[in-house]
């Protein structure tokens, strides 16, 4: 504890800091290590103390997420879309409290972090909708030669660990986790490691928009450290190295290979979070089952 | 080390106790009087004692030794109504091998099934050193008479279990019949013949810590080579506090009878790291010597798989996942 601060709002009343917590399974634990360090914004203003992350959290996390994607993989496509209607609505009503930490965290004004709040929340519905239209633009009904009906249908992949952007923290966050569980799977997130209040808020409205515990686990603290341990552990399905400096790429596509993941490929440098997003991650997060069915006379 | 626990198997005949244990062994009145004379425990610092060594870590180095041990202690346990002969022969397949990708992992001490499995059991593990321990005495209730008890822990032994797990009569335990208990464990002490003896206590149903100690020393008083907490059936199963209980009692019963006797928590030990916390717990309450499968045991089925991923994590230098390591059927 010995990073934490205590700030004063220069009025002599000593303000309460916050310690932001994990999101682990449903609940906000500490970090079993017990560190936390303070964060501070685009001008270098206290604003909060983070969980730091350690590794075991991390195990935590993805024994949580497999526990988790149980649940959301066995609900019904429509279902899944309906919790994450619910996780739209719930950011729409927070949008104050979002719009001034983004501007906090990202050094925007509140005017521009608004609108980046409300593209947020449009996206989170954009791929809502997604859940149930998956099957219809990447499954299909396979013409072969032989007395044999043959579709294919998409299924996700299971658990993905997603390092999140380190520059866009609400946007962007929402951006690579909102496909992930759209597409059925559960995640695994390791938050923007000096923007990471706006992520820590969005668990709570995560927590409560009826996602089952463990869906979405989310862990502040140094990817360079955790995303190593993500990419290596055999129990994660697929890996989103959105966040990743170039240094950690080769690493984590070398630690990915040897315990057979699939590799989002995105670019190193972050991209404008405000085009129009494509289902591309929808696909590289669903593995394609294909069914052959002897036809009956 | 001057002594060591070297002989454990069919060791509990009252050889010569000191004057005050071998009148309690006696039974009746003065087994009662012993029991209630015992002193008294402080509860809250035991769970506090419990706590603050459940929060102590086994070093780096020291883990993988840590978790070897641990896999040597565990009874692999399959006790549901819906066991197959199959499903005792591929346990029996894992004691084996616990991990066929490492062949230095270590074997489990024993499988534990019920009484009409033993046989399977015993077939299927062939030569392989994997005791088979059997549960008996109307497992989990306890509630039958003497005679079913006795017919099933003979049926058990027949069949070639090494070692019986039996219940108490808790009804008659909570009811103050403590020689009721005492004559009921002698008799399946004797129907056991070679076998190694364990007295499951069922301490979550027995109340207190009192009760808990009481019934550890009625079973050791009785013969018993091993106590064990629970049968996994009833919640809650095996405790920190209730294991510091247990150990501190065959502790105790060694230094004054000079005889070794062991402690199986049961149930609910689910992780590695519920597993090195018991551990910990066995070194700092009993002594460095109880840390053999001959004196402690883990009853569990899950645990094996987590200790086995661990055990990878440690080797392979990152996290293994449940896809690498048997299914539990």
């Amino acid at each position: 504890m010995s990073d934490a601060e205590q700030p004063s709002n220069g009025r002599g009343r000593v303000t309460v800091p916050r310690t932001r917590k994990l999101y682990i399974g449903g609940s906000f634990p500490r970090s079993e290590s017990g560190r936390v360090r303070p964060v501070r914004d685009a001008h270098g203003e206290f604003l909060a103390n983070a969980a730091l992350a350690s590794r075991k959290d991390l195990r935590e996390a993805v024994v949580a997420a497999r526990k988790g994607f149980e649940s959301w993989s066995g609900a019904t496509a429509h279902g899944r879309g309906q919790v994450l209607f619910r996780v739209a609505e719930m950011l729409e009503a927070r949008r104050g409290q979002f719009a001034t930490e983004v501007a906090d965290a990202e050094g925007l004004s509140l005017r521009a972090a608004a609108d980046s709040v409300e593209t947020a929340v449009d996206r989170v519905f954009w791929y809502a909708g997604w859940t149930d239209k998956i099957g219809a633009l990447f499954g299909s009904v396979n013409q072969v030669s032989g007395p044999y009906t043959c579709h294919s249908v998409p299924e996700p992949v299971g658990v993905v660990g997603v390092v999140a952007p380190r520059e866009s923290a609400l946007l962007g966050l929402v951006s690579v986790l909102a496909p992930v569980l759209a597409a059925g799977n559960s995640a695994v997130v390791l938050a923007s490691p000096d923007r990471p209040l706006p992520a820590v808020t969005l668990c709570e409205v995560l927590a409560t928009s009826d996602l089952p515990a463990g869906v979405a686990n989310v862990l502040t603290g140094d990817p360079g450290e955790l995303a190593p341990w993500l990419a290596s552990h055999e129990d994660v399905d697929a890996l989103d190295p959105s966040g990743a400096e170039e240094s950690l790429r080769a690493r984590l596509e070398d630690a990915a290979a040897e315990t057979v993941k699939r590799v989002l490929d995105v670019p190193v440098r972050e991209p404008d979070w405000n085009e129009p997003p494509t289902p591309k991650r929808l696909r590289t997060f669903t593995d394609l089952k294909t069914v052959w069915h002897p036809l009956g006379r | 080390m001057a002594h060591s626990p070297s002989r454990t198997r069919g060791s509990a005949a009252p050889a010569r106790l000191p004057a005050e244990l071998a009148e309690a062994a006696r039974g009746g009145r003065a087994l009662e009087g012993f029991l209630r004379g015992l002193p008294g425990i402080d509860a809250v610092g035991l769970e506090q004692r419990a706590a603050a060594l459940g929060a102590r870590g086994v070093g780096k180095n020291a883990k993988p030794r840590a978790i070897d041990t641990a896999i040597g202690m565990v009874d692999l346990t399959t006790l549901e109504g819906a066991d197959t002969p199959g499903k005792v022969r591929a346990l029996a397949a894992k004691a084996r091998h616990p991990d066929p990708g490492h062949s230095a992992t270590p074997r489990v001490a024993a499988l534990c099934v019920y009484p009409d499995l033993v046989a399977e059991a015993v077939a299927a593990l062939g030569e392989v050193p994997v005791g088979v321990a059997s549960v008996a005495t109307a497992f989990p209730s306890g509630r039958s008479c003497s005679r079913a008890k006795l017919a099933e822990v003979e049926l058990a032994v027949d069949a070639g279990a090494d070692e019986v797990d039996m219940v108490i009569d808790r009804g008659a335990f909570l009811s103050g019949r403590y020689g009721e208990v005492f004559d009921e464990i002698r008799e399946v002490r004797s129907a056991c013949g070679g076998a190694h003896l364990k007295v499951i206590l069922e301490t979550g149903e027995l109340g207190t810590y009192d009760n808990v100690q009481r019934a550890s020393w009625l079973a050791l008083l009785a013969g018993a080579d091993f106590v064990k907490t629970s049968t996994g059936k009833v919640s809650p199963a095996a405790t920190l506090p209730v294991t510091h209980v247990l150990l501190r009692t065959v502790r105790e019963w060694y230094d004054r009878t000079g005889q070794w006797r062991g402690v199986k928590p049961a149930g609910g030990i689910r992780t590695t790291k519920d597993a090195l916390r018991y551990l910990v717990a066995v070194r700092e309450v009993a002594g460095p010597e109880w840390l053999t499968p001959r004196l402690f045991r883990f009853g569990a089925s899950g645990l094996l798989n987590d200790l086995l991923m661990q055990r990878r994590t440690q080797l392979d230098g990152h996290y293994g996942g449940p896809d690498h390591v048997a299914v539990d059927l």
